[in-house]
């Protein structure tokens, strides 16, 4: 490869500023001129020896947030006996041995039309999901006693402001935990263009980069809330996404084609979570033990990872 | 010098800093005051006989003043703690208030019923969860937003899901028979299976096989392509723009083809418009391809008037999830039946 070097003067001792943007330009437009040819160069060698550009390829890997994560304790490989055995007696097991999720929605008194309509897209996507409208008779902590009497084995709870939701709280019962979203970038599956009808089909579960611990815990409460046997006629899957702790959902329908390839139609809704706080044992604002919260000190880094 | 009459001569014409005169009539702020109203009958500092109720603590004391006491202004009052049941107080204060005026034993009790009251309100009070304001930090919802879009493109949704689902597809998670998989696609992962466990070296044989097989697939999307490569009588023109490449493509189709298949898009067309409503999700038509292939492969630019009805579609309908069968009709028919 023979590589053309420009010969850069330094512009910024030239005095005579339109000598000195002259030079410039001559120089910028050098510049892009050697690299097209070293492109066209590199092209046509790597055109005569594939090999060379897969030997590129490999090697060129560009650095994202993603690879260079900083080392954290908590990330738990696939073959984790510990966690396996700890995820064996959580609160969750009992789900994943087969009990079936019976599951109650409801939001803050007074919600508004956006709010509703966003537990009514809930509503096409959970299975077993129940939305009862709030009253202001009763708190929360009563609520969930009523549920836990009903045995139900999770609350979900919209809450809004200036009348459009903005927070979702889980709270698996009887037990705990508890567990607090962010809600942002709520799309209705109608908004949503070309996309599918939903059908009343159990779907499929996608749980994509719940990698730490917390992340652990978090996915099992969203795996706990749909029916453990999924009905696969249905095709439609629907997946929480985590990419650095935001948690993206989206549901799908799909289709293989071939071995290689399958192809994906958006039911909707789609909507983002971020976890504010995760609180061990049921919702007590006051005196409940949290077990991770979110504080601006924590984001050191944007290369560092909670979920 | 402790006359009550001078005393209540000075506060009332004089000055009082206990005082606040309202439109309605005169109030007074002095803590041991019992009603609150500024007069000679209930100023504590007019008065050297005189009995209070006061709340200290979430506890309740009678507060006593005689004239006995009066030259000793630090040990004035005389306080009596109340117990918490009402009936006990109230026996307390007529104790503690025998051969007081009568108003005064009413008004102390009258005073201990409503401060009763409200240390039972602000207990209730206590037990509910409070609403507690929660700024929110408009730094940190831009900062989160920007971050989310990010992280979003960076999470590249649909082709993670897609590998998901092959993997899962490819791993059997489906079961033996899966409901979700197109029987011909299920046969190619089984045979797949299979070559892999005959041998982990491919041999020549099965390499050309599987080259085949990748030609067989070729050829039957280039065959589709052509059928899709509206031709109109409007573009022939056009034509010329073709590479020689692309010509291969249409293979041996005749101009009748083209005609008859565009006229079959027409009516389709119209028919998708009417019935766009009863349309279920899962279309079986083979007809109507998924838009997405001819535009990925980049030949259209050859036939720029054929393009906008396809184009048409593909917002209409948008990413469509059928099932193609490329055999024969009757084997579709009983592949309808299977599915």
């Amino acid at each position: 490869m023979s590589e053309k070097r420009v010969s850069v003067v330094a512009t910024s001792e030239i005095k005579n500023k339109a000598k000195r943007e002259e030079v410039y330009g001559k120089q910028k437009l050098e510049k892009a001129k050697a690299k097209r040819q070293r492109r066209k160069e590199l092209k046509k060698e790597e055109d005569k020896n594939p090999e060379l550009r897969e030997a590129r390829l490999r090697e060129n890997i560009p650095a994202t947030q993603e690879n260079t994560r900083e080392f954290d304790e908590a990330v738990i490989g696939d073959g984790d006996e510990e966690m396996a055995r700890e995820e064996e007696e959580d609160e969750f097991a009992q789900y994943f041995n087969g009990l079936a999720p019976k599951v109650l929605i409801t939001t803050t008194p007074n919600a508004g039309k956006s709010t509703v309509s966003y537990v009514k897209e809930l509503l096409s996507v959970i299975p077993n999901l129940e939305y009862v409208k709030r009253g202001k008779k009763f708190e929360l902590q009563k609520i969930i006693q009523f549920c836990k009497n009903r045995e139900y084995t999770d609350l979900v709870v919209v809450t809004e402001d200036h009348k459009e939701p903005t927070h979702v709280t889980l709270i698996h019962l009887p037990e705990g935990p508890t567990a607090h979203f962010r809600l942002t970038r709520i799309k209705g599956g109608k908004e949503i263009s070309g996309h599918a009808r939903a059908t009343s089909h159990y779907p499929e579960l996608i749980l994509n980069q719940f990698t730490t611990r917390l992340g652990h815990t978090i996915g099992r409460m969203f795996a706990a809330l749909f029916p453990q046997v999924p009905e696969f006629q249905g095709r439609q899957v629907a997946t929480f996404h985590n990419q650095r702790d935001f948690i993206f959902f989206r549901r799908h329908r799909y289709v293989f084609k071939s071995g290689k390839r399958v192809d994906l139609q958006e039911i909707g809704p789609r909507f983002t979570l971020r976890l504010r706080w995760l609180q061990k044992g049921l919702y007590d604002p006051a005196n409940g033990e949290y077990e991770w919260m979110y504080k601006a000190d924590l984001e050191t880094s944007r290369r560092r990872v909670f979920l | 010098m402790n006359n009550d009459g001078i005393v209540w001569e000075v506060l009332n014409n004089q000055f009082c800093s206990f005082k606040v005169k309202t439109d309605l009539g005169n109030l007074c702020r002095h803590p041991y005051n019992v009603t609150g109203r500024c007069n000679r009958r209930d100023c504590p500092l007019a008065n050297s006989k005189y009995a209070t109720v006061r709340e200290r603590g979430g506890r309740i004391y009678l507060c006593m003043k005689t004239a006995e006491r009066a030259h000793m202004p630090a040990k004035q009052w005389e306080k009596v703690m109340l117990p918490k049941n009402f009936a006990q107080a109230i026996e307390i204060i007529d104790k503690e208030l025998i051969y007081w005026p009568e108003w005064m034993i009413n008004i102390c009790k009258q005073r201990l019923t409503r401060i009763t009251q409200y240390l039972i309100r602000m207990r209730r009070l206590k037990l509910k969860n409070k609403h507690t304001l929660v700024p929110i930090k408009k730094k940190l919802e831009r900062r989160e937003k920007s971050r989310e879009i990010r992280a979003e493109a960076a999470a590249r949704l649909d082709q993670s899901i897609e590998k998901e689902l092959l993997e899962r597809l490819k791993s059997k998670a489906y079961g033996d028979q899966p409901l979700n998989v197109n029987e011909s696609v299920w046969k190619e992962i089984l045979e797949g299976d299979a070559v892999e466990a005959e041998s982990d070296v491919t041999t020549e044989d099965e390499l050309e096989d599987e080259e085949e097989y990748e030609h067989e697939e070729e050829t039957a999307r280039g065959g589709r392509l052509a059928r899709e490569f509206v031709a109109d009588d409007s573009d022939a023109n056009d034509s010329d723009d073709l590479d020689e490449d692309d010509m291969e493509d249409f293979g041996d189709m005749s101009p009748s083809d083209f005609s008859s298949a565009e006229e079959d898009d027409d009516d389709e067309e119209e028919d998708d418009d009417e019935d766009e409503d009863e349309e279920s999700d899962m279309d079986d038509s083979d007809e109507s391809e998924s838009p997405k292939k001819p535009a990925a492969k980049g030949k259209r630019s050859a036939a720029p008037a054929a393009r906008p009805k396809p184009a048409k579609r593909v917002k209409k309908h948008g990413p469509r999830v059928e099932v193609e069968y490329e055999t024969e009709s009757a084997a579709r028919d009983t592949m309808l039946t299977n599915w």
